[in-house]
């Protein structure tokens, strides 16, 4: 964290102990609460925000891939990240649960913070921030074992000691999948359609319950009604967790969150956050031009 | 641009809008001169000519929700969609007025006009300017001169109080009068309400350029 960037920033980020509020020049409007906010927190969640970032940045080698993000990641709600390929979407839903450093090379600076720490910070370990902070991928991707086992395994790597039977029920009624696997649950889970293994897949995530769910365009390997099951199911888990979906559908993102944020690479090359609000109001009266343009397909 | 099929599309729509604005003018324009001329052959083609204009806004209205089904719009593509079908519901009913107006011309027959006509087409070249430039704004986008049209409407408003103040005169002076007086009001009337349309579609023109709905009405009637 110490370690100083490879190229120079191009905005001027803000102390981080300002706050959430990083200064855009650029932004067209101002927004409510503290007076230097501007388009990209365009609102103050109604309590502490389960994922704070701030001045976030992040670098595959010497490449900045995404450059200050400060954002509130509201509790319980579904936050959408969209905008076109290489903007950064993907690197930062993969911050907020320390998937980067997976990937050699990669970098961050700024924090993300979570119940008041750092995810970040040299004490916590990224195995317990993975299973606080779970994750569905694009593509579903079940272990090549019994559906039971799928969803027993987080918890057994975890020593899990309750009873595993009660635990498999559950993640699999939460994740909308019970009824229709209750009598198959030795079956392979490569077996199921790909929407079901999807749900698979979110069971597997919820039976380690965790607080917040990323998804990582959770739908784009399935056809329209495994995509509305999903959609409904996240509506459904919204009740309970948070969830963060990354999505190239841009109706899927109107349709199932209730924040949007759009990111945007531009002739920078790497990815900024440029607004971020209510999902209503992202999609009927965006701020900022670009927004705009790239939601009504002016893009490009 | 990714979406020129789409947008040829919107293009469509103002196109639409155009047309049926000028569709409008015209039904008032005639229905002004049938009354200045007692001309019932012009104040029926009025009557009848109105059921062009209820097609040409099923028409609209029908390529509005096409596109909303289809496209899947957003911002303000989707506000101006939404204005769209709004808007034509005014003109619609604009020329709802328009054929009020020729109605009254056929109810009134030839019965002898109670006071000249120089408030009325006064008052009714305000309407149009005012319809005509609502709908100009419209497809320019254009807030300013949206709110011009708002402002203008305060003229038509004065105009029809100095009509009825007028014709009340009139009616105390000699009741004989009360019916074609009566008429002639409605004709105001219809005309007030005329501009009173344009106001809305200067409002959508705001909404449309940028998500605010200002009230401009402060008609009293």
């Amino acid at each position: 964290m110490s370690e100083a960037p490879p190229t120079t920033p191009p905005t001027e980020a803000a102390p981080v102990h300002e706050g959430t509020a990083t200064p855009r020049p650029t932004m067209s409007r101002k927004s409510v609460g503290a007076s230097q906010r501007t388009a990209p927190d365009r609102f103050t969640p109604p309590e502490p925000p389960a994922l704070e970032v701030r001045d976030l940045s992040v670098y595959y080698g010497k490449k900045m891939a995404l450059s200050g993000v400060s954002m509130q990641i509201p509790v319980k709600k579904i936050t959408a990240l969209i905008g076109p390929s290489g903007c950064g979407k993907s690197t930062l839903l993969r911050s907020l649960n320390r998937m980067n450093d997976l990937i050699p090379g990669a970098r961050i600076t700024g924090a993300v913070d979570y119940h008041g720490h750092n995810l970040y910070g040299n004490s916590v370990d990224p195995v317990e921030v993975r299973r606080r902070i779970g994750m569905v991928f694009q593509k579903p991707n079940p272990f090549p074992k019994s559906i039971f086992e799928n969803v027993a395994f987080g918890a057994r790597v975890n020593g899990y000691k309750g009873d595993y039977n009660e635990l498999v029920e559950r993640s699999l009624r939460q994740a909308a999948l019970w009824d229709e696997v209750k009598d198959d649950l030795k079956k392979s889970g490569l077996a199921l359609s790909g929407g079901q293994q999807q749900r698979l897949c979110i069971a597997r995530a919820l039976a380690v319950e965790p607080e917040i769910i990323l998804m990582d365009e959770p739908c784009s390997a399935l056809d329209p009604i495994a995509t509305l099951k999903i959609e409904e199911l996240m509506r459904q888990l919204a009740r309970d967790y948070t969830i963060v979906i990354v999505t190239h559908n841009m109706q899927q993102a109107a349709r199932v969150s209730d924040y949007t944020g759009f990111f945007l690479a531009g002739e920078a090359a790497y990815g900024q956050l440029i607004e971020y609000g209510p999902t209503e109001e992202i999609f009927t009266t965006p701020m900022d031009p670009r927004t705009e343009d790239y939601i009504t397909g002016r893009f490009g | 641009m990714p979406r020129e099929q789409f947008h040829r599309q919107i293009e469509a729509l103002m196109d639409s809008v155009l047309e049926m604005g000028s569709m409008v003018d015209h039904a008032v324009d005639r229905a002004i001169q049938a009354l200045l001329d007692r001309d019932p052959v012009m104040a029926q083609a009025v009557v009848r000519d109105d059921a062009a204009l209820n097609a040409k806004n099923f028409e609209c209205q029908n390529d509005c929700v096409h596109l909303l089904a289809q496209q899947a719009p957003m911002a303000r593509d989707l506000r101006l969609i939404v204005s769209v079908t709004a808007i034509m519901t005014d003109l619609e009913r604009m020329g709802d007025h328009a054929e009020g107006i020729a109605r009254i011309v056929l109810m009134m027959q030839d019965e002898p006009l109670v006071k000249p006509l120089i408030d009325i087409p006064i008052m009714a070249g305000h309407a149009r300017d005012m319809s005509r430039n609502a709908v100009q704004a419209f497809v320019d986008q254009d807030i300013n001169a949206a709110f011009l049209v708002g402002s203008a409407d305060d003229v038509v408003d004065r105009l029809y109080d100095q009509i009825y103040q007028d014709l009340i005169q009139v009616m105390i002076g000699d009741p004989s009068t009360i019916e074609p007086s009566t008429h002639l009001l409605w004709v105001a009337h219809n005309l007030e309400r005329i501009a009173d349309r344009a106001t809305n579609i200067a409002e959508r023109t705001v909404y449309s350029a940028t998500g605010n709905l200002p009230q401009m009405d402060v008609s009293s009637y």
